[in-house]
C-alpha cells in the first residue's frame, strides 16, 4: 500500500483546508515543517469542497487551493465537489 | 573556509495566546477569527458602575433574559473579523458597482417602463429608512450585548444595513428624478402602506432587551422582508420591465443569503443551551413574526396585487420551517 501526499504552505487559508482533510481522511498523517505542511494518506486522499467551506465559513472553489499548493503525488481526479489523489488508474 | 548549510526546524514554544489555547488546546495554531474574537471583551476590574445605569456593570449579562454559560459559544460561521469582513464586502461591492455601471452605461434605467419604475420607486425607496433602522438596532446590540462573539458581527451587520440604505438611495437616483428621495420620505412618514412597518421598527428602537431586538430585527423582520422584497417583488419588477432593478439590488439578495447563516447559527446555539432560552426565544419569535406579517401585508398587496396573500403565505411558510430547524417552537 503506497501513500499519496499533498503539501501546502502554512497560512490562514490552508489551515482550513488541512482541517477539512483531517476530518475527511481519518488515516492522514500530518507532517509539520517550517512554513510547510505535508499530509500523507495511504491509498487515497480526498478534499471535499463542502467540508472546506464549512471550515472557512465562505464559498470555496476547489481550484483556489492551487494558490497554497506546493506539491502532490498520486493520480489526480478533480471535480467541482471533490479533489481526489489516489494510485488507482 | 567551509560553510555547511543545514535546515534547522524550530518548534514554536506556543502556537497561540493562552486564553485561546484554553479553549482549543495548546497543540495547534488558532485561526485569526478566534484570536480576534474569543475573550476580547474586558470582564474584570470595573470599579465603578456607569452613572447612566447603576443597576448594571458596563458589560453585563443581565441586560437580556437569555442566559448562556459561555457567551462565546455564539460564534460567527462566516468567521468575520475586520480583515475578512472588509474583504468579503469589497468583493460584493465591486460586483454591485459594476452592475450599477452596466445599468447606467446601457441606459437600462431610461428604457425601464414607466409603470415598473413607479412601482420600484414606491416599494423600494422608502426601505432606505428601514435599513437605517436596522443599522441603529444592530449598533444597539453591539453596544449593550455581551461578548465579542456576538457584538462584533452585529457591528458588521449594522454597517451592512447602512451600505444597503445607500444602494437603495443610488437606485432611486438612477431610476427616478431628483425629488424621488423626498417623495419616498413622505411616503415613509405618511403613506398608509408604510405606517405599520414604521411602527414596528420604531418600537424596536426603544426595546431594552438586546437579544429580543436581535430576534425582532435580524431573525424575524429581515427573514420575512428580504425574501418578500428581493425575491418575490423583484420577480414582479423583472416581469414588468426586465432585470435592471434586479441588477441594482443584487447586493441585498446576496447579503441576505449570507447573513442568514450567521443569524441561524446564533439562534440555534442559544436555543440548544437550555429549555428556558428555547421558550423565551420561541415566544419572542412568535410574537414578532405575527406582528411582522401584518406590517408587511400592505406592502405585499400593493406590489403583488391578488397574489399577495398566497405569496405571503409561502414566505411565512419558509420562515416557519427555517425556525423549526433552529429548534424554535412557533
Amino acid at each position: 500500500m503506497s501513500n499519496v501526499f499533498i503539501a501546502f504552505q502554512t497560512n490562514e487559508e490552508s489551515r482550513c483546508i488541512i482541517d477539512a482533510i483531517i476530518q475527511d481522511n481519518p488515516n492522514a498523517t500530518i507532517n509539520e515543517q517550517p512554513a510547510m505542511i505535508k499530509i500523507d494518506v495511504p491509498d487515497s486522499l480526498t478534499i471535499k469542497r463542502s467540508t472546506v467551506e464549512e471550515k472557512m465559513g465562505r464559498a470555496f472553489d476547489l481550484q483556489e487551493l492551487q494558490i497554497h499548493l506546493i506539491t502532490i503525488s498520486g493520480h489526480l481526479d478533480e471535480s467541482d465537489e471533490e479533489f481526489t489523489l489516489s494510485w488507482k488508474q | 573556509m567551509q560553510i555547511d548549510l543545514r535546515t534547522v526546524s524550530i518548534k514554536p514554544l506556543r502556537y497561540t495566546f493562552d486564553h485561546i489555547a484554553k479553549r482549543i488546546g495548546a497543540d495547534k495554531p488558532a485561526s485569526r477569527y478566534l484570536e480576534g474574537t474569543m475573550d476580547i471583551q474586558a470582564v474584570t476590574n470595573f470599579h465603578y458602575r456607569p452613572l447612566w445605569d447603576p443597576k448594571h456593570t458596563i458589560f453585563d449579562t443581565s441586560r437580556t433574559a437569555i442566559k448562556m454559560k459561555d457567551w462565546y459559544a455564539l460564534k460567527d460561521p462566516r468567521q468575520f473579523y475586520y480583515g475578512t469582513y472588509t474583504m468579503a464586502r469589497a468583493r460584493m461591492q465591486e460586483a454591485a458597482d459594476s452592475n450599477f455601471d452596466f445599468v447606467e452605461d446601457r441606459g437600462l434605467a431610461d428604457k425601464f417602463p414607466a409603470a415598473a419604475a413607479k412601482l420600484a420607486l414606491e416599494v423600494l425607496l422608502p426601505l432606505r429608512h428601514l435599513e437605517w433602522g436596522g443599522n441603529m438596532n444592530n449598533m444597539y446590540i453591539c453596544a449593550y450585548g455581551y461578548g465579542t462573539a456576538i457584538t462584533q458581527p452585529c457591528n458588521y451587520q449594522a454597517m451592512d444595513h447602512l451600505g444597503m440604505a445607500q444602494y437603495i438611495t443610488r437606485l432611486g437616483l438612477v431610476l427616478g428624478k431628483d425629488d424621488s428621495l423626498q417623495i419616498a420620505k413622505s411616503a415613509w412618514l405618511d403613506g398608509a402602506m408604510w405606517q405599520e412597518l414604521r411602527h414596528y421598527i420604531e418600537d424596536t428602537f426603544v426595546m431594552k432587551d438586546w437579544f429580543e431586538l436581535f430576534v425582532a430585527n435580524n431573525l424575524v423582520l429581515d427573514g420575512l422582508l428580504y425574501p418578500l422584497v428581493y425575491q418575490h417583488i423583484d420577480k414582479v419588477l423583472d416581469d414588468l420591465g426586465g432585470p435592471a432593478v434586479s441588477l441594482m439590488t443584487q447586493f441585498q439578495s446576496e447579503w441576505f443569503v449570507e447573513s442568514v447563516k450567521w443569524v441561524d447559527a446564533c439562534i440555534k446555539v442559544s436555543v440548544a443551551e437550555s429549555d428556558e432560552n428555547k421558550a423565551q426565544l420561541s415566544a419572542w419569535a412568535k410574537a414578532w413574526r405575527d406582528r411582522a406579517i401584518k406590517t408587511l401585508l400592505p406592502l405585499a398587496k400593493h406590489a403583488l396585487g391578488t397574489d399577495a396573500e398566497s405569496i405571503m403565505e409561502s414566505v411565512v411558510g419558509e420562515f416557519n420551517s427555517r425556525a423549526a430547524k433552529l429548534g424554535l417552537v412557533l
